[in-house]
């Protein structure tokens, strides 16, 4: 599966036409083509655009001093005259609680991750053997939970009552484990390993698991790096899990401290409780942004290298499984 | 049989993980629907909590939320459906005919970003812009000599701005399908049209739409057969808990979670969550069901 080629190399009619293009100038491209392309280039050029502005507009207006904010409201363009750190001062000003929940979101997020992808590949790949007799039983018994479930109701009662997840990491870990369409995305891979590679190492005395440890995961890199990635998305953005089981404020993660920075009231209530700031006077707009700044830059910052493997992952999970 | 557990032993225990987790996670709230004919006492949890009958349905429909919420539920699904498919398709497609690299990996990675983002994000991106008092769109319109515009006082501009904002954040991560199918194109079939004469556009209508359309019959299945379920954070972060957007903005699952978390009203909330569940289970099986009649490729299972 050359996953490499799927998005980003332009197809053969394009190559062609820039071949072309170069051999005897771009007078070459038709005009038809030429307005095809121009379309397509404001089309989608303002789409792009439109994507990116209000990071723009945050990022602008967490720079930009609370009094400026409150008298001009959010800026369009830096208003250069009132520039300022101020917003980030104090965010940090008592770093605790950002600490904690960065913390927080690492830790969740890298055992979460570690765990969702050794479940999806180790199922996926007992499901992808040939010879496993009941994979189409088991297969589907996944799956059905993809078509039915309880509703909020019955999971909600059985995480909190239950298996008691309120207040513990666990809680923020376990809801996201695992997914059946990674389980998927996973089989569909490893069906297009060679079965001979199992086979032959059977007969040479090795184990399922030491198979599964030894030749199939080294096989499986983009798979990993794809899995790996989804998984970490989704703790990284987490909130909801927080929302329903935490209470406990040195447990909140990232995203839901972030949520709770956004909520007016909440947020005049951290700041003035923690650094003892008289509360008309809390600089709160500049705050929220700032604060979004800071629980999103990691994930966006790390965007433009990981974009790849999402592009290869959609792909595996094209296919049919 | 026995036989075969003793040969597969290893590779059982491997699913084993996997099993226990669907089991506890989805397969015992599965029983757990019978809340939806009790009434919960926090002593008796789920399975001892005494039978109340239809009771909780019957709050339900008294409550005279249902229809609202199934309908928005519905509504905004279709929309997301189908204008998700003409923007995801739309974007590939041009995105495929734009002849500068570097324009077409720059666009496509700007694209991509809202997806990396969550919704309490897209919730302060939203406070930005459209905050009554300093938001940046006001601050336009205000400049302008407009009135400004009160988002969180109008009920009606809601499903736009909700579209606008799913499709935003969903395009770029959706158009990659697209692209990917598309390159997988055989391409003498271009080739052979150019030599036809057929001109950039026709290719377009004629060769790229049309070999699109199982891609696109899957998603749209996909899709529906989810069509009962809610965007949770979209709903939730934007919108909040303001009494007056409810009308429009209320959907499902946002009604489920409020009657649990924030009414506490765990036999009601349980009903709407089985009578979603239920929703969705007739409208993938049906749906499936149709479309394996019309064409077994396209079905799901």
């Amino acid at each position: 599966m050359s996953a490499d080629a799927v998005t980003l190399t332009p197809d053969r009619n394009m190559r062609l036409a820039e071949k072309k293009g170069t051999g005897s100038g771009k007078k070459r491209i038709s005009r038809d083509q030429l307005s095809v392309n121009i379309v397509g280039a404001v089309f989608v050029g303002i789409f792009a655009l439109l994507c990116v502005i209000p990071f723009y507009l945050i990022i602008v207006a967490s720079f930009t001093s609370e009094a400026s904010l409150i008298k001009d409201g959010y800026p369009i363009l830096p208003r250069l005259a009132e520039l300022s750190i101020q917003s980030y001062e104090l965010c940090l000003k008592n770093p605790t609680a950002i600490l904690k929940a960065y913390g927080m979101t690492i830790g969740v997020t890298g055992f979460g991750t570690f765990l969702a992808v050794m479940l999806a590949t180790m199922t996926g790949y007992v499901l992808s053997r040939k010879d496993f007799p009941w994979r189409n039983q088991f297969s589907f018994f996944f799956f059905f939970t993809t078509l039915f479930n309880g509703g909020l109701v019955p999971w909600y009662l059985m995480c909190t009552r239950y298996l008691n997840l309120k207040n513990s990491i666990i809680g923020l870990i376990l809801p996201l484990m695992f997914s059946v369409w990674n389980m998927i995305i996973a089989k569909s891979f490893m069906v297009g390993i060679p079965a001979e590679i199992t086979e032959s190492a059977k007969i040479d005395g090795a184990n399922d698991i030491t198979i599964f440890v030894k030749l199939i995961l080294p096989l499986s890199k983009p798979l990993i790096a794809t899995l790996s990635l989804f998984s970490a998305l989704a703790y990284w953005n987490d909130w909801y899990n927080c929302m329903l089981f935490v209470t406990n404020e040195d447990m909140f993660t990232l995203q839901y401290y972030l949520q709770r920075i956004l909520g007016s009231a909440e947020a005049m209530r951290i700041v003035a409780e923690k650094s003892g700031i008289a509360l008309p006077s809390v600089p709160l707009e500049g705050m929220k942004m700032a604060m979004t700044i800071i629980a999103t830059g990691p994930i966006v910052l790390l965007y433009p290298f990981v974009q790849r493997y999402f592009v290869k992952g959609l792909t595996i999970g094209a296919v049919k499984g | 049989m026995i036989k075969n557990i003793k040969r597969h032993w290893m590779l059982l225990m491997m699913l084993l993980p996997a099993l226990i987790y669907v089991i506890v996670f989805s397969y015992v709230p599965m029983t757990g629907i019978i809340m939806a004919f009790k009434k919960y006492q926090y002593a008796g949890g789920i399975y001892l909590s005494p039978w109340n009958g239809l009771n909780n349905f019957k709050a339900l429909l008294i409550s005279g939320k249902l229809f609202q919420v199934t309908r928005n539920t519905l509504l905004y699904n279709v929309a997301f459906i189908f204008l998700g498919v003409v923007f995801e398709m739309g974007s590939a497609i041009l995105l495929n005919e734009i002849l500068s690299k570097v324009f077409k990996k720059t666009v496509q990675s700007l694209m991509f970003l809202p997806y990396f983002i969550s919704w309490v994000v897209a919730g302060a991106i939203l406070y930005n812009i459209f905050n009554f008092e300093r938001g940046v769109f006001n601050n336009v319109v205000t400049s302008l000599g407009g009135s400004p515009f009160d988002l969180y006082n109008t009920p009606g501009a809601w499903p736009i701005l909700l579209i606008f904002l799913k499709l935003w954040k969903q395009t770029g991560y959706g158009s990659v399908v697209y692209l990917a199918a598309i390159t997988g194109l055989d391409q003498e079939m271009f080739e052979a049209a150019s030599i036809d004469g057929a001109n950039a556009w026709q290719k377009i209508r004629y060769l790229t739409i049309p070999s699109l359309i199982p891609t696109m019959m899957i998603l749209i299945l996909l899709g529906i057969g989810n069509i009962f379920r809610g965007d949770f954070g979209l709903f939730y972060q934007t919108v909040k808990s303001s009494a007056l957007l409810q009308p429009m903005t209320d959907v499902i699952d946002t009604y489920v979670f409020r009657l649990l978390i924030d009414n506490g009203n765990v036999g009601v909330s349980a009903a709407a969550g089985l009578y979603q569940s239920v929703l969705c289970f007739i409208t993938i099986v049906v749906c499936n069901r149709l479309v394996k009649k019309a064409n077994p490729d396209y079905a799901l299972y």
